[in-house]
């Protein structure tokens, strides 16, 4: 880990009012790794995530990626910079094709302009060729081109979410965030989203950082974990690590629990 | 991509051969002037319909103050014809732009409010507009300005087509498809990286632009225009359009823009029950259609219905 952070946050936190939501948040992502959030409900995750994608404007700390601030920036200037998100409850573009929910992600890459597609000059034509091109190859990853002109809303759950994950590729990012992508999702559906994760790490040179509740998912695949409660990190290490940590049962199941074991 | 590029050529061939018949109709007095003055109102409010069709149904922005945009055009185009002088055409665009800019002045702040607040804040533009007018003599406050009649078929035509032509290219392509993923989820657009506020804003100048053009036709076919014709009313006639239509259906917007057009200018040989009679028509529609006339498909589809059954009938969901 000799190289620069991809991301690096430091003493992050937000207010809602007097609720101090996430407090002294510390992470550090270093390109091509695969990081577990974890924590009870309602521990902050999503507000994270929302902090590390422009959605609240952090109150205190700093959030660095590949060197520059990015906190204050909008959330499409900050997917412009290279962080891409998925959703905890699916946010699809339910009326568009599953072929468009692609294409809105590849739109801040096009370059055709609003005149040229008006008169349907040739930059259209080729800008528009492109962008269904790439569409189409990603949706064959992701199993989806054989329903490609379905509306997004008719799609099984599963389809959903996978394509969500597809769309949050298309939009070109260096660092992806999972909002519980396994939510749902039956155990066989699970490994398979095991698998296709791995596969678009590799494939697409992703630095990922996910958050979920399936233990059998995080243990499985993240390389190091963090565990938020109440707002703050209580423990961070390999899954292991965390697995063993005292103040991660403790949120998890109660400190009566530690005392009897103890 | 060739065969797109086709039936776009088919399609405008055949809205000038329509337009050949309808042209010739009227020069052999086939269609007496009525009729002909009825299909110029028709040709109006299609373009106003289609023009707020792109701002609500497209772009999922409530806004209901279309009649402010129609206003401007209407005085700005009368004013370059009456006052200064120029001819038709200019003034047809300079109402155009002059709306369009009006657009953009509130657009930008109003664009950032969602829903309810929109809907007042355009409602409110609007009115502010109405009742300058009401109270500048320069263009005869409330008894109204004097237009000399210039629109005909072939202008309302024109401008009907080159209305629907920049708004259907608009909707297919990047841009439109970032406008729609607005109208369907805002923070996921966001998330996607599409500048929401820009297309918001963009959107609402197009529509304001041919709203606009609207305007020049109208002032141009009454020989008198009031501020009184610019009501909220007139607003919520061109969002009846929209909605009775389909949100989200260019089509249904045309269609029903013709339908109700044709409705009332036939009942204004019922002066009393004429409203009575409007008002339950779009109540049935309401009641039975309650998507309106077209849902979100477009009359296209229907063509290409066969297609669509085989891909349904194919379909196969991986992994």
């Amino acid at each position: 880990m000799e190289d620069k952070p991809i991301l690096h946050v430091s003493q992050v936190g937000i207010n809602f009012g007097g609720l101090k939501a996430v407090d002294g948040f510390n992470l550090k992502l270093y390109p091509g790794e695969l990081i577990g959030l974890i924590g009870p409900n309602g521990a902050g995750k999503t507000t994270v995530f929302n902090l590390l994608t422009g959605v609240y404007t952090p109150t205190e700390g700093e959030i660095m990626l590949n060197g520059e601030r990015i906190n204050g920036l909008a959330p499409f200037k900050v997917t412009r910079k290279g962080i891409s998100r998925t959703f905890q409850n699916v946010r699809l573009f339910n009326e568009q094709s599953v072929l468009d929910n692609v294409k809105v992600a590849y739109h801040s890459l096009a370059r055709h302009s609003i005149i040229s597609s008006i008169f349907r000059l040739r930059n259209h034509f080729i800008g528009e060729q492109e962008m269904e091109a790439k569409a189409i190859d990603l949706l064959k990853i992701f199993q989806l081109d054989k329903v490609k002109d379905e509306k997004a809303k008719n799609l099984p759950y599963g389809g959903q979410r996978r394509l969500e994950i597809a769309r949050a590729l298309a939009a070109g990012p260096e660092l992806l965030l999972l909002d519980e992508p396994a939510a749902g999702m039956n155990p066989q559906e699970t490994n398979d989203l095991m698998e296709l994760i791995s596969f678009i790490r590799e494939q697409f040179n992703l630095t990922i950082l996910l958050i979920e509740h399936d233990m059998k998912l995080v243990m499985g695949i993240c390389e190091r974990i963090s565990v938020l409660d109440h707002g703050l990190l209580i423990a961070e290490g390999t899954p292991d690590e965390v697995r063993n940590h005292p103040k991660v049962i403790e949120a998890y199941l109660g400190e009566e629990v530690i005392s009897n074991h103890a | 991509m060739l065969k797109k590029v086709n039936t776009f050529w088919l399609a405008i061939i055949l809205a000038f051969v329509f337009y050949g018949v309808i042209q010739l109709l009227i020069s052999t007095a086939i269609i007496n002037p009525f009729y002909s003055n009825t299909l110029i109102f028709i040709c109006i409010n299609i373009i106003l319909a289609v023009s707020l069709h792109l701002v609500i149904g497209i772009t999922g922005q409530f806004s209901i103050g279309h009649a402010g945009f129609l206003a401007l055009g209407a005085y700005i185009s009368a004013i370059m014809t009456m006052e200064l002088g120029m001819p038709f055409s200019l003034a047809l665009v300079a109402g155009g732009i002059v709306a369009a800019l009006a657009g953009l002045v509130v657009g930008i702040p109003s664009l950032r409010l969602r829903g309810d607040y929109l809907a007042i804040a355009t409602l409110g533009f609007a009115e502010i507009i109405r009742i300058i007018f009401l109270n500048i003599d320069y263009v005869g406050g409330a008894a109204g300005m004097q237009v000399t009649h210039a629109t005909t078929w072939t202008t309302s035509f024109l401008c009907l087509l080159l209305t629907i032509v920049v708004i259907v290219n608009f909707t297919n392509s990047r841009h439109g498809r970032a406008c729609i993923s607005i109208r369907e989820n805002e923070i996921a657009a966001d998330a996607m990286g599409i500048n929401t506020t820009y297309y918001k804003v963009t959107a609402f100048v197009i529509g304001s632009f041919f709203a606009g053009i609207a305007g020049g036709l109208y002032a141009h076919n009454f020989y008198i225009i009031q501020p009184v014709n610019f009501g909220f009313l007139k607003s919520f006639d061109i969002l009846i359009f929209v909605v009775l239509g389909g949100l989200g259906s260019l089509s249904g917007a045309v269609i029903s823009a013709i339908l109700l057009t044709v409705v009332s200018t036939f009942l204004q040989e019922l002066p009393e029950t004429r409203m009575i009679i409007y008002s339950l028509v779009l109540v049935m529609v309401m009641l039975y259609r309650p998507q309106g006339l077209m849902g979100t498909r477009e009359i296209t589809d229907y063509f290409g219905k066969w297609k669509w059954k085989r891909i349904k009938g194919g379909n196969q969901y991986g992994g």
